[in-house]
């Protein structure tokens, strides 16, 4: 089999991205991105979130529609359950941010994807949220991704893949290291 | 004698000067020579000052003795397999400075460089040269890269870097954390771990290296291979290539690995790289893990790579490929130290070094303070770097690198020097007084004589 005809397909734009990365080298202020989300309580512990438009490239940007969350507790915390916990939005968020990162990497390396499976499981002692003890932090104490991929590559590629995601995403590197946070009421 | 210095003024005029009379000013030198290009070479302190002065006192070459070679000169002592202390090495650059006859102005700092129509003004604390070339060559180890972070630290805690650290028994009895695990974090880790201090070693991505592979050595390997050799206009991504940290390696007589691994089994506690200081609480990121997995696949590839071309190469009496173990991460690295409780007397930056480029006065620094320049062909014509990371060839920042570098960029600059003619004659009261100097006359290398 000639595996050089074969075209890789993960559905990732490289050269876009690629492009991009050589335009910001030249004009880096293209770079300053501002991410928003407006959220509103709606009763108990549920609240709903909108994510619509941001700020990138030099000037406001849009989502090609709005995009809503609803959020809440389960019932064992005696709500309603009207949607997962941000909690688990993070999981989310980690777990489909390491797999973008894993197709693009993949696409730039030349390495067919057929399945991507992150499960990311996240551990907490609700005794910080709920202040029984003070020494227990209200954070998730750990947090473990398994992925489970297949794909024309080695187990070896496979890890270096996942590796690269982690070393170019976001929300790892929002989770694995400090950020400052400012809250206001207006 | 100083006034007759300070009156040479710009009247000091030669075709090149070469800053900096450590390896590669000198190789410079001798190849300059070998064309005949009339240049001094000017040096703050003396030949191979780094090496006398800025370097821990155990501190031996990453390379071994085979290797540690010059344009002409290459060892020759008893043991090639060893590994040079930092006053062998100083003593090998002062053998090769007198071997080339090197025109060396000892004791003569260079304060600024700046244009002058078609010419540079190189001025030093001892008056200004004239020229139409300049090599920079004063290093790339100039100024210490410390974290912002370093500034709020409690004034309890004493920090210094690595170019002021010289041995363990300097430093106060209590805990060290060792910021940076390339050859210096680790090797200074283990030197302090070993005086009986509890050490800390903060832990960003790495390179993990053996210092033997199938019975010789890795440098031997990567040479073979022709990874040194590879080129600045070839590798995929030369940003991220000239990023790449110091290998995590020793030269040491008893040819030991050094890896995190070596120093987890001397009771260090290894942590993810310092991110942040909240008040007096150090953090560390989470990415120890993943920057372990990532040295750990780094090291399988290039031990692959090497296997791949022994088996091409049929080498004969070779031992059979190794591998070597996983880092093993503690389940739960610390997150953060708390210096109020934590007993850490000292922080110690293994964080790298940059050149120091605050004396140049001709625009060739980007945005970020980094020299433009396409494999040492600096930005501004006539101006020349070596010695940088990965400057034209992997091999550029080791003594052994200066070779090739020298040979490509002396080319360069001869031709340059040839093609820009300049349009005026020097004026003949300047060249007489230049001539009538006893100064300016020795510094004439001996190949510009014969000519």
């Amino acid at each position: 089999m000639n595996v050089s005809t074969i075209k890789v397909d993960n559905g990732v734009n490289v050269e876009a991205l690629l492009g991009a990365r050589a335009m910001l080298a030249e004009a880096p202020e293209g770079g300053r991105f501002q991410w928003r989300a407006s959220c509103n309580w709606v009763r108990g512990t549920h609240s709903r979130s909108l994510v619509q438009g941001f700020y990138g490239l030099g000037a406001e940007q849009s989502h090609k529609q709005a995009f809503r969350f609803d959020v809440d507790h389960p019932q064992v915390f005696a709500a309603e359950d009207n949607g997962p916990t941000p909690v688990e939005y993070v999981a989310v968020a980690l777990a489909s941010c390491l797999t973008a990162g894993v197709a693009a990497v993949a696409q730039n390396r030349n390495i067919q994807l057929r399945s991507v499976e992150a499960i990311v499981e996240a551990g907490m002692d609700i005794q910080g949220i709920l202040g029984v003890d003070s020494e227990v932090r209200n954070g998730f104490d750990g947090i473990k991704v398994t992925f489970r991929i297949d794909a024309d590559a080695t187990r070896e590629e496979i890890a270096a893949l996942v590796a690269q995601s982690q070393r170019r995403s976001a929300v790892f590197d929002i989770l694995t290291n400090p950020t400052n946070v400012t809250v206001e009421v207006q | 004698m100083s006034t007759a210095r300070r009156s040479l003024g710009a009247a000091g005029s030669v075709d090149t000067v070469v800053v900096g009379a450590g390896h590669s000013g000198l190789a410079m030198s001798r190849v300059l020579a070998a064309h005949g290009v009339e240049h001094l070479v000017l040096e703050r302190g003396e030949v191979a000052h780094a090496w006398r002065h800025q370097r821990w006192d155990s501190l031996r070459l990453l390379t071994p003795n085979w290797q540690t070679r010059l344009p002409g000169q290459h060892y020759v002592g008893p043991d090639p397999d060893g590994y040079m202390t930092s006053a062998e090495v100083a003593a090998f650059i002062e053998r090769y400075a007198k071997f080339i006859g090197a025109p060396v102005r000892t004791s003569t700092t260079v304060t600024s460089l700046r244009a002058d129509d078609e010419r540079y003004i190189v001025e030093t604390d001892r008056g200004a040269w004239r020229c139409r070339a300049v090599v920079l060559a004063h290093g790339a180890h100039g100024v210490a890269l410390v974290p912002e972070l370093a500034r709020r630290l409690p004034k309890s805690v004493r920090t210094l870097t690595a170019g002021e650290y010289r041995n363990a028994e300097d430093l106060d009895p209590g805990g060290v954390l060792v910021v940076g695990a390339s050859a210096t974090g680790l090797q200074l880790a283990e030197e302090i771990r070993r005086s009986g201090r509890s050490v800390t070693i903060a832990v960003g991505e790495h390179i993990r290296l053996p210092r033997l592979y199938r019975g010789r050595d890795i440098q031997w390997w990567l040479e073979a291979v022709g990874i040194l050799d590879e080129r600045f206009d070839q590798v995929e991504d030369l940003i991220r290539a000239r990023r790449v940290p110091s290998p995590q390696l020793v030269g040491s007589p008893e040819r030991r690995m050094l890896d995190l691994n070596a120093l987890l089994a001397l009771g260090v506690e290894v942590v993810g790289r310092l991110v942040g200081l909240d008040g007096n609480r150090l953090q560390f990121s989470g990415s120890l893990r993943n920057h372990c997995a990532m040295a750990d696949l780094k090291l399988a590839r290039l031990l692959e790579r090497i296997d791949r071309w022994i088996e091409q190469h049929g080498a004969s009496a070779i031992a059979p490929p190794e591998r070597f173990g996983p880092t093993p991460v503690p389940a739960m690295p610390r997150l953060a130290l708390d210096l109020a409780r934590a007993p850490i007397s000292t922080v110690l930056w293994a964080t790298g070094f940059r050149a120091d480029y605050s004396w140049l006065k001709v625009p060739v620094l980007d945005r970020r303070g980094r020299l433009r320049h396409d494999g040492g062909v600096i930005d501004s014509p006539g101006l020349y770097a070596l010695g940088l990371s990965f400057m034209r060839r992997r091999k550029s920042s080791y003594i052994h690198g200066a070779e090739d570098d020298v040979r490509d960029l002396g080319t360069h600059l001869v031709e340059y020097l040839r093609q820009h003619k300049l349009r005026q004659p020097h004026p003949p009261a300047r060249t007489t007084e230049h001539r009538t100097l006893p100064d300016a006359l020795d510094l004439r290398p001996a190949a510009v004589r014969v000519h």
